[in-house]
């Protein structure tokens, strides 16, 4: 785990300084990464000039959901994603490369070519979160904290898994590397608005079979102070953790199965 | 022809492409219904208009090539290598080549990706047709007219690359606004006036708000005469513009030797 | 002593899918590698040669734990490259020919420091190491440059130092002279037996050039169709083999037919002559001999190719 950590942040390290030497370059990128995360937010803005509640939210507590759902996204798409490669990776033979270093091909995967640019996504949702939580009346707790800074931690956890899944998914299926936008990208589309606007089908597909749902949507209830408006039981506002995890455990299986068929079978 | 036969070889990335589309349609479909609910006839739609917007909205993507890319990339790369020079050396007009080729593809993704979200839309949601033959041939050739003005902007972007050597900066700018102002994130009769006004004085809505305004025109009631001339002027600009730049390009290689 | 590679009974079987018509899938089964066994010992450089697809590729992949075998049994300093892939990685280096091992957007440079930490070289080691085959490889020129920016040439030299900075035990090239030119090839071919004589690095060469292998080893190996063919020394495999190599002689005009001692008269035609002389045998005296003659305008030398070697070895 310590090895793995460390092989990260050596190649990641390496990425990052090269960025860095092109200065303006690495600005202009940021600054593009920022506006075109803006854009959802710009979008939602006009919205709310023709009305006052978007799905019985309004738009301060909107832009909390939308904001922990980019926060955790950019935070994953810093950190694994890279794995959205895989395909390319092995049709160009620097899978096998990496499967001859000593360091383990996930983090090479996730840690080669980092871009460090990607901060910009969350830069600017730590400027959307800043303002919603200027803007929202939230009636302060300490669990409320607790529970909104787990919520962001675990969010970006479960969205890694999504990368992880969509990059595994690749061994099998090398050219169909945008079905994980879907749900990357989708994902973050989706949950950056309140369910409720959903269909309870599609509510409970994103609570139970992928569980975006936990990113932002049932902690938001709780710091928001609001009951599920489906009627889910109350304790899911507490269950980012154990999604994650559940999550988690599930990606990394099913890249050691992606990895372990990729060396039985060679493609 | 040859554009339509090079992209139909990667049959998994378009069914990914596919997947896609319908999963963004879906969203953005329930997001319109949620707006329209509280704005029944909000910028001229009813709830029914808006979300066939949304997905044709989704099936013109790939065509009008939103996120920028094919031509803009190969030309780029082509002034990197040298071989443009070899291009604009050949007696075929290069933009007329490219342009076909560009068609080619368009046609390719409109047919591979967007019927079968389109489709999966009309099983999942109301959505609302052309009434007459006429309408439906114009929006077809509304549809043509945007992977034109899509084409114009991306060539001009790549041709570029001959003065502007890494034409990132400026293609990103380019895929922002159209982004934002092709009426793909909302549509652009929500937009605030202020808004509108800078969006109408810009070729994006080409590239989707007006083909789909000509699909929608038998219900909204819709003048489409203009909105189709507003395409045409806007490829007359950017053609030209294109054409133009070539020609200077030929020159710069002849006097330069590329 | 043990030896640092074993290999036992090795096989890879692929299953190939191939379309048939519309809707038909034909699914056959290729035997890559079938039934190979040899040993290694520390310390030698061994060549492994075999047509296109004869599974040399393959039996690498396998030793470096790219790929697990069907069957069989392989140990690599001890190691089973299948289970104990990223242990065995710290004693290995691997060049392929037709990718690189180093980063193509990072100067070379960056691309040694990060391979530096990812070996976790002590720095002393590294930077003697790197100074070294900067030598040798006379990379000095090429390290502040983009990998992208090299030529073949270079970035081959550029992989092999990148494949040898944290002094692996054993060293693979997978067809490292692809694409070289002729001075090149002759380069990297010299580094090879020096690194081979002078640190003792078990090399593995695979490659359909024959004389790649006899430049740098003493033992060679012929695979072909997935099946060891040939396990031994030079002389044994011309021998066995039989091949010729040949040299095409272009005269001012056509002309009685040559004698020269050691090579027999293949074929004539017109003012070009072709004369044969055994695989194994050195060409200077024929060289020498029609070099004396005054309407000499051509000469030139055609080894052996490998697939004429093992039609040879099958016919013996």
């Amino acid at each position: 785990m310590v090895d793995a950590a460390r092989g990260f942040v050596v190649i990641a390290g390496a990425w990052v300084r090269a960025a860095l030497t092109y200065r303006t370059s690495f600005v202009i990128m940021v600054l593009v990464q920022v506006v075109i995360t803006f854009l959802d937010f710009a979008a939602i803005l006009i919205m709310f000039s023709h009305l006052d509640a978007f799905g019985g939210f309004t738009l301060p507590q909107i832009a909390l959901l939308f904001a922990m759902s980019g926060f955790a996204l950019g935070a994953a798409d810093l950190l694994v994603g890279n794995s959205e490669a895989l395909g390319r990776r092995i049709r160009d033979g620097s899978f096998d490369q990496m499967l001859v270093r000593p360091v383990a091909p996930i983090v090479q995967v996730a840690a080669d070519r980092f871009a460090i640019r990607r901060v910009g996504r969350i830069a600017q949702a730590l400027g959307v979160l800043t303002w919603a939580l200027l803007s929202v009346s939230i009636d302060w707790t300490v669990g409320r904290v607790v529970v909104l800074v787990g919520a962001m931690l675990c969010g970006s956890v479960i969205f890694c898994a999504v990368f992880v899944m969509g990059g595994a998914f690749q061994v099998f299926a090398g050219d169909a590397a945008e079905v994980s936008n879907a749900f990357t990208y989708g994902g973050n589309t989706l949950t950056q608005y309140p369910l409720t606007i959903y269909p309870t089908e599609l509510v409970k597909g994103v609570t139970f079979i992928v569980p975006l749902a936990f990113v932002n949507w049932y902690p938001g209830l709780y710091v928001l102070g609001i009951d599920d408006p489906f009627g889910l039981p109350s304790w899911f506002q507490f269950a980012s953790p154990i999604a994650a995890v559940v999550f988690v455990v599930a990606a990394a299986t099913f890249w050691r199965i992606a990895v372990r068929h990729y060396r039985s079978t060679g493609s | 022809m040859r554009g339509f036969r090079r992209y139909s070889t990667y049959r998994a990335a378009t069914l990914a492409g596919v997947f896609t589309n319908s999963v963004f349609g879906v969203i953005i479909a329930y997001t319109y219904i949620a707006l329209w609910d509280v704005r029944p006839s909000l910028g001229g739609y009813d709830i029914d208009q808006a979300v066939t917007f949304a997905w044709i909205a989704q099936a013109l993507i790939a065509p009008v090539a939103i996120f920028g890319g094919f031509v803009v990339d190969e030309l780029a790369e082509r002034v990197r290598t040298g071989a443009a020079a070899i291009d604009l050396h050949r007696p075929v007009s290069l933009l007329g080549l490219r342009l076909a080729e560009d068609l080619g593809r368009g046609a390719y993704h409109l047919i591979s990706r967007g019927v079968i979200p389109t489709l999966l839309g009309a099983l999942l949601f109301d959505l609302v047709w052309p009434d007459t033959l006429g309408t439906a041939a114009l929006a077809a050739l509304s549809i043509v007219m945007a992977i034109v003005v899509s084409f114009g902007l991306r060539y001009l972007l790549g041709l570029l690359a001959y003065w502007i050597i890494d034409i990132q900066g400026p293609q990103w700018i380019v895929v922002l606004s159209q982004i934002f102002f092709s009426g793909m994130m909302l549509p652009l009769v929500v937009f605030p006036a202020w808004l509108r006004t800078i969006a109408d004085l810009l070729p994006f809505r080409c590239m989707i708000q007006i083909p789909i305004d000509v699909f929608l025109s038998d219900s909204t009631g819709t003048a489409v005469a203009p909105l189709l001339a507003v395409q045409l002027v806007w490829i007359v600009i950017l053609l030209t513009a294109g054409a133009a730049l070539t020609q200077i390009a030929v020159r710069k290689v002849v006097v330069q030797g590329g | 002593m043990p030896s640092i590679i074993e290999v036992d009974d090795l096989r890879r079987t692929f299953i190939v899918r191939r379309k048939r018509g519309r809707l038909r899938r034909d699914r056959h089964e290729v035997h890559a590698v079938d039934g190979v066994t040899f040993g290694i010992d520390a310390g030698e450089a061994v060549g492994y040669i075999g047509p296109n697809g004869a599974g040399k590729s393959t039996t690498v992949k396998m030793l470096t734990g790219i790929l697990v075998p069907t069957s069989g049994r392989l140990r690599v300093a001890g190691l089973d490259p299948s289970a104990r892939r990223t242990e065995l990685a710290k004693h290995i280096g691997v060049v392929f020919g037709q990718r690189t091992g180093l980063w193509w957007d990072l100067p070379l440079r960056d691309s040694y420091e990060l391979l530096g930490r990812i070996y976790r070289i002590p720095r002393r080691t590294y930077e003697a190491n790197l100074e070294r085959f900067v030598d040798l490889l006379d990379l000095g020129a090429l390290l502040d440059q983009p990998v992208r920016q090299l030529s073949l040439g270079q970035r081959m030299r550029g992989d092999i130092a990148a494949a040898l900075l944290h002094d692996p035990t054993i060293l693979y090239l997978d067809e490292p002279t692809i694409g070289l030119d002729v001075v090149s090839k002759a380069k990297l071919r010299e580094f090879l037996r020096e690194l081979n004589t002078e640190s003792g690095t078990t090399i593995l060469l695979t490659t359909h050039d024959l004389v790649d292998i006899e430049q740098v080893c003493r033992r060679v190996m012929v695979i072909d169709h997935g099946r060891l063919v040939f396990d031994g020394g030079f002389e044994e495999l011309h021998r066995q083999g039989g091949a010729r190599r040949t040299v095409v002689v272009d005269l001012a005009a056509p002309s009685e037919p040559l004698e020269v001692p050691g090579a027999a008269l293949a074929r004539m035609d017109g003012a070009r002559q072709w004369l044969s002389l055994p695989a194994g045998a050195s060409t200077a005296p024929v060289v020498a001999a029609l070099g004396t003659r005054d309407d000499l305008v051509d000469l030139s030398i055609q080894e052996p190719a490998i697939e004429d070697v093992i039609t040879a070895l099958y016919s013996r």
